[in-house]
């Protein structure tokens, strides 16, 4: 890093991408500035007032030049637009073996957690180089953006709704974190760093506890905890019962709801079905769930949420090979707090058969497309 | 008015602006004013369906739930077609306008006032059962459901609802104050409004103002779904 | 010099001392106040934009003030948070956008289209007593206790956390959304009905056609931000709403509403200034501007197209792939139009007879900004770069090159062009060159380092920020001091002028179009008889009345001696 940069480091496996199409750009743009720069001057000299120069037949209008000149701006500002569309829709798209890192942002900092271990930090996030991460990224209030400039990274943490992007880290050192959307006084203060480790740092990091001692347990742990504390457990068993569907093999299923939609069981359906069951209110079933929605806050649910996935992925019995392929490096971290998950077939004639081959991602928002259903195809 | 006066060299008709040359330029520019500025209207309008639209998209059951049960489809439809009658009162006064014949164009003015009061009478009882029964959005907000549907998303449907007939029934009122004003200067006989243009221009305005209920009644009142 | 050279059918109002203009005929307040002449309200307008200007600019000097330190040490966050959103709200809502149309296009639109005033002259004062009203309402709340939202509004920030004045400023943005509409109404009825006899629609100035696309842009885009922002006010007061998720509501809606007005209010903005380029250019060139149909087609594409393409706002909220990709590839597609805009003024200099007055040189620097404006804005609409740095300074400066280095040059390239006009006094020249050249170096000192702070990773709305971006903000704030000098100066010879400039003649650069047959300054009822054009615009094959002839030196003719061979 020199000291006087004019491009960020390059920290992601993203940013070289990212860089390359914005020199792509500032040569477009240095030509085409240069070019009317250049003409302006040297026509608005040449034909000042009183110089002598040859006027005769001036033209006012050519359609063939319009046409000349209008073709390859459009052509190269459609190039452009395709060259775009792979990084961007690459960010939407987690490899199946991400490990995922939970952010919620709240005036003024961001909390993160870790899910394979567990592990909370505050306006600090330390990974290691070399492996993908998932973020799930939620608002507790306003509208705030993750942004970490070096990866070439960001998303907007949304109230009410979960937006996912991922990034996989490539070099050791010590990022700018940011907000990137105003949120309020200390908007400019809501960051910190992102600390990326060779493996073996981040591995003794991680036995070490992590900065923060706080190691009581994985989210799914938390989940669990969680679960059996409010005594979910109490409608929801093993199998779908008359009082209430399973949450075994929830994950990534197609659910037919009572008000004619279909939905994807992704995190922001979960999220929903725990706040406004109301909403998610399942054919077959009567509304006798409760809402958490002011009892419980993001964190919780997330674990609650992270405690239904790990119940087993509706989604990924036709995609088991591919989840297989890809153990999570960390995998060994999670004691599996859960009875273990046993694929469950529509039981209850209420509930109308729904087939797990499905693995299409959610149409619509981000929290949709990119969670648990990916066979890493783009 | 000291411009036109100034300005009234040659003979013009006495309700001719100065910077018109005739009275076709003055009223067919009236016109186009008069569509552009109803366009603005239709945009304004356009805002509340859109958020309308996108609300219903994502929560069909609530919506027609709350519209079928608590809203009355009878006084809707009796409200639909007290507006059309004065549509079609108002176009009758229109073509007096042109007739110049004033006392039944007073006659179809003040039925289309009787119709606007009318109007709003009904939607004034509406209103206050959805007030009684805690609709009115708010820290008060209640919400009964048969099918145990979301109270927040109910909450949006009846915010929808006050803005989108609030807003229409603004529309109404105003429009009650320029028949008003409209009515006495015809009976005072003005000159400002002898000629037909000005009954012409509010016709339009009452047109649109009926169409945009045209609108909101199937969507509040009538449209099914999928249950 | 003889009047046969004048196209004929115009009926030249000869400048005469004892005539009173519309300036003169009266002098008391109320005269003023209560105006309907569309020349007055323009007066009244540029003055009330002109305070406007210079309290966002206030703004503005006190961010860039407290930028220079990295802890910034003049203001608290939460002031620094009011300063940005005054400065954004006040440069936006009551600077630029009415800045164009409602002086230069209320002033002008019926003297180019030879008529004695706009449609609807009493709409015209509904506007400014509008705009005032809301321009009052909106400064006050924003004094008194201010406002932190930003000049976006994004909920549910708006909504329900910010504690300052955002309902009252809400209040005067809906009053002042209305001027502009009325004034877009008022435009609209004009140009269509009340063109004089033999001006056809493809005989109109490109002037008239910016703003009758401006207009439309205005009808259709405003009602619905005032409906949106009518809105937030209405969650805002009541706490009930349909953009809080709290109750279920959707936040990113009010992204999509407010960015359906606000894209196409960037167009709002710049096509007006676009259409005084056009005017200037064509004068300073003695050419007619070089493919007539496609510009005015091209500003008729970005009005249409520029409804399409408000999602490049939002490609960082969650807004689905495909959407993003929807509005980024018609983004590259609305800027086709620029382009076409772009090449055929530098073609217009072609074989032209350039003269370096200094509305042409604010009129070069104009093009060549808004080229790098433009073209980064095409950074922006880029999926993936976009994500890098959206809400960085790299849009800061984005469009600051568009606003400030296009639109707000285009404007000053006007006032410069039709002062004369306006007030019947020249302005002193070479001053005007001086602030010309200020402003364009400044305004790249200002402003280029943002790009480069930007791409660094800068955030914008940062009151605090990493020490390794110093630098480019002082340069930064060193730049933005050359370019209030830059303002300052004009401001200055001025109102100099009122008093001590020149008398101009009624065509003091020789420029073809009707506004410039007529006395300067115009008498009350601009024409005494209507004129008849039969004449396409543009026509400087044939010399003007009054046009300077000496070529040796660009200098001012004597403003006697021009008037005098009127005669
Ligand atoms: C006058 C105002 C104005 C104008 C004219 C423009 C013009 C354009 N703008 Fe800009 N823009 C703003 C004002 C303006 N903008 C503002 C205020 C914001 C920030 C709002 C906020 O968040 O606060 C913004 C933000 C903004 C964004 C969002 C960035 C973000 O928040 O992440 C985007 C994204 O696409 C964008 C794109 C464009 C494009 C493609 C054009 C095009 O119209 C430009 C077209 C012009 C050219 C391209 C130059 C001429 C062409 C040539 C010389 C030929 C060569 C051309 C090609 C090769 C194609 N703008
Ligand atoms: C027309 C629009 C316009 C104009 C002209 C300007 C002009 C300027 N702007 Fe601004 N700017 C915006 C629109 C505009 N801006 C917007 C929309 C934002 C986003 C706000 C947000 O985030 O919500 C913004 C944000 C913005 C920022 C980013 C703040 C942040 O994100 O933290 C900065 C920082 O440098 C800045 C600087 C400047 C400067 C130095 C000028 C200079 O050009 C100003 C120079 C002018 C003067 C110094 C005035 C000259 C003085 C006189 C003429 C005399 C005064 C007379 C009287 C009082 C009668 N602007
Ligand atoms: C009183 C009984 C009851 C309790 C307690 C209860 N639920 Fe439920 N839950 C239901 C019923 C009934 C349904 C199906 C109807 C619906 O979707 O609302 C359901 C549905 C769900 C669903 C959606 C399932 C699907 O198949 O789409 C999730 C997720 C869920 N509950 C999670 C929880 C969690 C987490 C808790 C504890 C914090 C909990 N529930 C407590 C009764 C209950
Ligand atoms: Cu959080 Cu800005
Ligand atoms: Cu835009």
């Amino acid at each position: 890093m020199n000291n006087f940069p004019l491009v960020p480091d390059q920290a992601s496996t993203f940013a070289k991408q990212v860089d390359d199409i914005f020199l792509a750009l500032t040569s477009l743009t240095v030509f085409f500035t240069v070019l009317v720069f250049t003409l302006i001057l040297v026509l608005a000299i040449r034909y000042r007032r009183g110089s002598n120069v040859n006027r005769a037949n001036p033209s006012d209008h050519n359609v063939l030049v319009e046409i000349a000149w209008t073709t390859p701006p459009l052509i190269l500002g459609l190039i452009m637009f395709v060259w775009n569309v792979k990084p961007y829709a690459e960010a939407f798209n987690p490899p199946a073996n991400a490990e995922e890192i939970f952010v919620i942002g709240k005036r003024w900092m961001w909390h993160l957690q870790h899910s394979a271990n567990g592990i909370r930090e505050n306006n600090e996030l330390h990974v290691p180089m070399g492996r993908p991460f998932k973020l799930t990224i939620i608002s507790q209030d306003v509208i705030h953006g993750f942004y970490v400039p070096d990866f070439r990274m960001k998303r907007d943490a949304m109230p009410g709704q979960y937006n996912t992007v991922w990034f996989q880290a490539t070099k050791p050192g010590k990022h700018h974190l940011f907000c990137s959307e105003y949120c309020g006084t200390n908007h400019s203060e809501m960051g910190g760093w992102v600390y990326v480790m060779t493996p073996e740092d981040y591995n003794n990091w991680v036995k070490s506890g992590g900065t923060t001692a706080d190691k009581a347990s994985t989210p799914e742990q938390a989940g669990y905890d969680l679960f059996t504390q409010l005594a979910c457990g109490n409608c929801h068993k093993d199998k779908d019962s008359m009082r209430a569907p399973s949450l075994h093999n929830l994950f990534g299923r197609h659910r037919s709801l009572q008000n004619g939609q279909t939905a994807i069981a992704d995190d922001t359906y979960i999220r929903k079905a725990i706040r406004n069951p109301e909403e998610t209110l399942l054919q077959g079933y009567n509304a006798t769930m409760p809402s958490y929605k002011d009892s419980l806050d993001e964190q919780q649910i997330h674990d609650l949420i992270m405690y239904i996935k790990s119940l087993g992925n509706g989604s990924a019995v036709s995609l088991q090979k591919a989840t297989e392929a890809a153990t999570k490096p960390a995998g060994g971290a999670n004691p599996s707090a859960a009875p273990a998950s046993q694929p469950v077939g529509s039981a209850t004639p209420a509930v109308p058969a729904v087939s797990a081959g499905q693995p299409a991602a959610a149409p619509g928002t981000a929290g949709g497309s990119a969670t648990g259903t990916v066979g890493g195809k783009f | 008015m000291s411009v036109e006066a100034a300005h009234d060299a040659h003979g013009h008709h006495p309700v001719q602006y100065h910077q018109f040359e005739d009275m076709e330029q003055q009223n067919e520019t009236y016109i186009v004013g008069m569509w552009s500025f109803l366009v603005t209207e239709i945009m304004f309008f356009g805002g509340l369906f859109l958020a309308y639209s996108i609300f219903r998209m994502n929560n069909q059951a609530i919506f027609t739930e709350a519209g079928h049960r608590y809203l009355e489809v009878d006084k809707g439809a009796f409200n639909t077609v007290v507006l059309l009658t004065s549509s079609l009162s108002m176009a009758m006064c229109v073509y007096y306008a042109q007739k110049a014949d004033r006392v039944k164009q007073l006659l179809c003015l003040g039925f289309t006032l009787l119709c606007s009061f009318v109007f709003l009478g009904v939607k004034a009882m509406e209103w206050s059962k959805e007030f009684a029964e805690h609709h009115l959005p708010g820290a008060n907000f209640a919400y009964v459901s048969d099918a145990h549907l979301s109270t927040a998303k109910a909450q949006i449907f009846f915010c929808l609802y006050f803005a989108m007939t609030g807003l229409h029934a603004i529309h109404v009122i105003v429009g009650i104050l320029l028949m008003v004003v409209l009515g006495v200067l015809i009976a005072a006989r003005r000159p400002g409004v002898k000629y037909y243009m000005p009954v012409e221009m509010f016709g339009l305005y009452w047109h649109f103002v009926d169409i945009v209920w045209i609108f909101l009644f199937p969507l509040f009142y009538l449209i099914p779904g999928k249950r | 010099m003889s009047a046969e050279a004048i196209p004929p059918g115009i009926v030249l109002e000869r400048e005469s001392a004892s005539r009173p203009n519309y300036l003169n005929w009266s002098h008391s307040v109320k005269d003023w106040l209560l105006t309907t002449d569309h020349k007055r309200i323009a007066i009244l307008y540029l003055v009330s934009i002109t305070i406007m200007f210079g309290l966002g600019g206030i703004a503005a000097m006190a961010i860039r003030a407290e930028l220079t330190s990295p802890h910034g040490h003049l203001m608290e966050s939460d002031t620094y948070n009011k300063m940005f959103t005054m400065h954004g709200v006040v440069m936006i809502f009551f600077f630029l956008v009415p800045s164009i149309p409602a002086t230069l296009g209320n002033f002008l639109l019926p003297l180019m289209l030879g008529a004695r005033d706009l449609a609807f002259p009493r709409l015209n004062l509904l506007s400014w007593y509008l705009f005032t009203l809301g321009g009052v309402i909106a400064l006050g709340a924003m004094i008194c206790g201010g406002v932190d939202t930003g000049w976006t509004f994004y909920t549910p920030y708006s909504s329900i956390y910010s504690n300052s004045n955002v309902a009252v400023t809400l209040v005067g943005l809906f009053i002042a959304g209305f001027s502009s509409i009325v004034t877009g109404i008022n435009f609209i009825a004009t140009i269509h009905k009340m063109r004089a006899p033999g001006l056809t629609w493809t005989r109109l100035p490109l002037f008239i056609w910016a703003h009758y696309a401006t207009s439309i842009i205005i009808v259709l885009g405003t009602p619905v931000v005032a409906v949106t922002l009518g809105l937030v006010l209405v969650e805002r007061t009541l706490h009930i709403g349909i953009f809080d998720p709290a109750i279920g509501g959707d936040p990113i809606l009010f992204q999509h509403m407010f960015w359906f007005y606000s894209h196409p209010a960037v167009y709002i903005m710049i096509l007006p200034a676009m259409g005084v380029i056009n005017e200037v250019l064509a004068c300073f060139c003695r050419k007619r501007i070089f493919g007539y149909t496609f510009v005015c087609g091209s500003t008729l594409a970005i009005a249409v197209f520029g409804f399409m393409v408000w999602g490049h706002h939002m490609f960082v909220t969650g807004q689905s792939l495909y959407t993003g990709m929807i509005f980024s590839a018609l983004s590259f597609i609305v800027a086709v139009p620029s382009a076409i805009k772009v090449f055929n003024w530098t073609a217009t200099i072609y074989k032209g007879e350039v003269w370096f007055s200094a509305p042409m040189i604010y009129c070069l620097g104009f093009i060549g900004l808004f080229t790098i404006g433009g073209l980064t804005g095409l950074y922006c609409s880029s999926l993936s770069v976009d994500v890098h740095i959206n809400m960085t300074y790299f849009v800061v400066a984005h469009f600051h090159y568009v606003m400030v280095g296009g639109a707000t040059l285009g404007y000053l390239a006007g006032l410069h062009f039709w002062w004369p006009k306006m007030t019947g006094r020249m302005y002193p020249e070479g001053w005007a060159k001086v602030a010309a050249g200020l402003a364009f170096v400044g305004f790249n000192l200002t402003f280029f380092p943002q790009f480069i702070l930007g791409y660094l990773g800068m955030p914008r709305r940062y009151h605090y920020y990493p020490a390794e971006f110093q630098i480019w903000h002082v340069l930064s704030t060193a730049g933005s001091s050359v370019l209030a000098l830059g303002y300052a100066i004009p401001l200055v010879y001025f109102l100099w002028s009122l008093k001590y400039g020149e008398k101009a003649g009624p065509n003091p650069w020789g420029a073809a179009g009707l506004e410039w047959t007529v006395a300067s300054p115009p008498t009350q009822f601009n024409f005494d008889e209507l004129p008849v054009v039969t004449w396409e615009a543009y026509n400087y094959d044939v010399p003007h009345e009054n046009a300077i002839v000496d070529h040796s030196k660009n200098v001012l003719p004597d403003a006697e001696g021009a008037s005098h061979s009127a005669h």
